[in-house]
C-alpha cells in the first residue's frame, strides 16, 4: 500500500488523471471504497498539504488534484452513501468574504476523504449561526482570505455560546497562517495549515466524540 | 540629508543612501486621518490625496502611494466592487461568467472609467504638492493575476491548465490594458509602479507552469510599460523564480514574511531591490519593542550594501493596525536604519 501510496502523490502531483484512477480503481477493488480513500487517498492528500505548506507544491496543483480526487472519489462512493462519514455532523463556510477557492479546495479533500460535509457557501455571522443551530452542526470548518473576515470568527464563537450550542470551530486561511496566534485569539478551536489539516482535526474530533 | 526620492533612488542604485528608505504602505489609513468611511474616501480623487499626504507628514514614509483598491481595474471591466467598514474593498463578481466571454473581451480605455480617472488625477495632486522630492507609486494588477478577479480563482486556475488559447486570448486583452493603464498614472506623474502578481509566487503556481505562463507576460509587459516597476507577489513565496523576477525587468521586488529577506539578497542582490517583509498580520498587535525588534531585524538581514526598503510583505498595511505601531515602525527606523549599518555583522 505504501508503494502505491507513493505513486499516488506522484500522480497528484503530476495531475496525471487516468494513472490516479488506475491507483485509485485497484485499490478499491482489492480492499473496497472506503479502505481505498483511508489509505490510499487520504495519505496523499495529507502530504500534498504538507507539501504546500512548506512551499514545495503550489495551490493550483492543490486545487486541481483535489478536484480530481473528489470526482473520482463520488464515482464510487456518492454523496450521501451510508458508507460516507457523516457523523458527527459537520459543516463548512466562508465567513464573511468574497474568496470561496479555499472552501472550496478543502470541501473536495473533506469529499475526496470519504466525509460527508454540509456546503454553507459564503455567509454572515447571524445567518451562519442559524443555519449551523438549525442542522445541530457539531464540527464547523470556517475559511477566510481577509483579516477582518478573520476577526469575525469571534463573533461566531460569541454568539454559539450564547446559545449554548457545542460546536467546535475549526479555521483556516492566509490570516491564519501568517499570525498563529490568531485562531486562538477569536475563539477557535482548531487551525488548519492546509485542506488536508481539516481531514486530521475532523478525525481527531470525532474520535474524541463522548 | 537626502530627500526621500534621493534615498530612494540610491538604494535602488544598489548604494547606501543616508538610511534604510521606508515604504509605510498605509492606504485605507487615510480614510481614518480624514474621518471618512472607506467607500466615501475613495470617491474623490481630493480625499485620498489629502489622505496620502497626511500619512506622508505623519509616519514620514519615503514614498506616496496611489493605489487605491484592486478591483478598481474590475470596475474598468464592467465589474462592481463591495465596500466594507473595516477593510480593502473586494470585487463584486465575475464579468467572465464563462469561457466563450473571453472570446468577446476587449480592453477597456482608461479614459472612458471614472475609478482610473479618479486615481490618474490623484497622482496629479500629489504630484503638484511633492514635485521629485517623494517618489509616488502607482499600481496596476499584473495580466496574470487580473483573472482572478474578472472571472474567479478557481475558473481561472482551471483556464490555464485546460484552455491555453482562450488564456493568451485573455493574457493579450489584460496586457493591453494594464500597459495603458501603467503608463497613464507615470504620465500622471507616478515615478514607478507597483506591479502586482500573486499568482507568479510559487505559493500558487508551480515554477514549470509559470515559465510558461505567467513569466512572458511579465517580461513583455515590463517591456512596454515606460518607467521602473516593483514586482510584488502579494504574501506569496517567490525565491524559486527570483532568477526569471529579475531577468523580466523589475527594479524591486516585494518580499513574504515567509521567506528570509537574507536569502533573497543573497539570490538577487546587486542586480535588483529587495523590499520587505513586515509581517502586516502580526503587526496589529505588536508591542512598540516587538515592532522595534522586527525593524531591526529586517534591515539587519538585508540593510547592508542598500539595494533595500523597508516595506510590510503585502503591498498594503492592514486597516487594523493601530497608528502606535506604525509611529514604531518609524521611530526604529530612525535609530537603526542609519547608514553606515555599523550595528550590522558583516556577511
Amino acid at each position: 500500500m505504501q508503494q502505491s501510496a507513493n505513486e499516488l502523490h506522484a500522480a497528484l502531483a503530476a495531475l496525471d488523471r487516468p494513472r490516479i484512477e488506475e491507483l485509485f480503481g485497484a485499490a478499491v477493488r482489492r480492499d473496497g471504497a472506503m479502505q481505498a480513500i483511508e489509505e490510499l487517498m487520504v495519505p496523499a492528500l495529507i502530504r500534498l498539504g504538507e507539501e504546500w505548506d512548506s512551499g514545495q507544491i503550489a495551490l493550483s496543483q492543490i486545487y486541481m488534484s483535489s478536484r480530481i480526487c473528489e470526482d473520482i472519489v463520488e464515482r464510487r462512493l456518492p454523496p450521501m452513501a451510508a458508507e460516507r462519514k457523516s457523523h458527527p455532523r459537520m459543516a463548512i463556510a466562508v465567513l464573511s468574504d468574497y474568496h470561496t477557492l479555499g472552501k472550496r479546495i478543502v470541501l473536495s479533500v473533506m469529499r475526496a476523504s470519504g466525509f460527508e460535509i454540509l456546503d454553507y457557501g459564503r455567509q454572515e455571522v447571524e445567518p451562519l449561526v442559524e443555519r449551523v443551530l438549525a442542522d445541530a452542526v457539531e464540527i464547523l470548518l470556517i475559511s477566510v482570505l481577509m483579516l477582518p473576515a478573520a476577526l469575525k470568527v469571534k463573533a461566531v464563537r460569541a454568539a454559539l455560546d450564547a446559545r449554548n450550542a457545542r460546536v467546535k470551530i475549526a479555521v483556516g486561511g492566509a490570516p491564519f497562517l501568517f499570525d498563529p496566534q490568531l485562531w486562538r485569539e477569536v475563539g477557535a478551536d482548531a487551525v488548519g495549515r492546509n485542506a488536508a489539516d481539516a481531514v486530521a482535526i475532523v478525525r481527531r474530533w470525532s474520535e474524541a466524540r463522548p | 540629508m537626502m530627500t526621500s526620492m534621493q534615498r530612494v533612488l540610491t538604494a535602488i542604485g544598489q548604494q547606501e543612501p543616508d538610511r534604510v528608505p521606508l515604504f509605510l504602505l498605509t492606504t485605507l489609513h487615510g480614510a481614518k486621518e480624514l474621518g471618512l468611511s472607506i467607500r466615501d474616501y475613495y470617491s474623490r480623487a481630493e480625499h485620498v490625496a489629502e489622505g496620502q499626504l497626511r500619512l506622508l507628514a505623519k509616519y514620514r514614509s519615503d514614498c506616496l502611494y496611489s493605489f487605491f483598491y484592486a478591483s478598481i481595474e474590475l470596475e474598468a471591466f464592467g465589474g462592481q466592487t463591495i465596500f466594507i467598514d473595516d477593510g480593502p474593498p473586494n470585487g463584486g463578481g465575475p464579468v467572465i461568467h464563462c469561457a466563450e466571454d473571453i472570446d468577446r473581451l476587449s480592453p477597456p480605455r482608461v479614459a472612458d472609467s471614472p475609478g482610473l480617472r479618479r486615481g490618474l488625477e490623484t497622482i496629479r495632486l500629489l504630484k503638484e504638492r511633492v514635485g521629485d522630492t517623494v517618489p509616488i507609486i502607482g499600481s496596476v494588477v499584473a495580466p496574470f493575476s487580473l483573472p482572478v478577479l474578472q472571472m474567479g480563482f478557481a475558473d481561472y486556475i482551471e483556464l490555464i491548465y485546460e484552455q491555453p488559447e482562450r488564456f493568451a486570448r485573455l493574457m493579450a486583452v489584460n496586457q493591453a490594458f494594464c500597459v495603458e493603464w501603467a503608463n497613464a498614472q507615470l504620465a500622471a506623474g507616478a515615478t514607478a509602479i507597483g506591479y502586482a502578481d500573486p499568482l507568479a509566487s510559487t505559493t500558487n503556481i508551480p515554477r514549470a507552469l509559470y515559465l510558461t505562463t505567467g513569466f512572458p507576460v511579465y517580461r513583455e509587459t515590463i517591456g512596454r510599460i515606460k518607467g521602473p516597476v516593483a514586482l510584488h507577489l502579494a504574501s506569496g513565496r517567490g525565491l524559486p523564480i527570483a532568477d526569471e523576477i529579475v531577468a523580466g525587468g523589475a527594479a524591486a521586488v516585494g518580499v513574504s514574511a515567509l521567506e528570509d529577506l537574507a536569502d533573497w539578497k543573497s539570490a538577487v542582490g546587486g542586480r535588483i531591490t529587495v523590499m520587505g517583509n513586515l509581517n502586516g498580520i502580526e503587526m496589529r498587535r505588536w508591542t512598540s519593542a516587538q515592532a522595534e525588534a522586527e525593524v531591526k531585524l529586517a534591515i539587519a538581514r538585508a540593510g547592508r550594501g542598500g539595494g533595500f526598503i523597508l516595506a510590510d510583505n503585502h503591498g498594503e498595511i492592514p486597516w487594523q493596525v493601530p497608528d502606535e505601531v506604525l509611529l514604531s515602525i518609524r521611530e526604529a527606523v530612525d535609530r537603526w536604519g542609519r547608514y553606515p549599518l555599523d550595528w550590522v555583522a558583516a556577511p
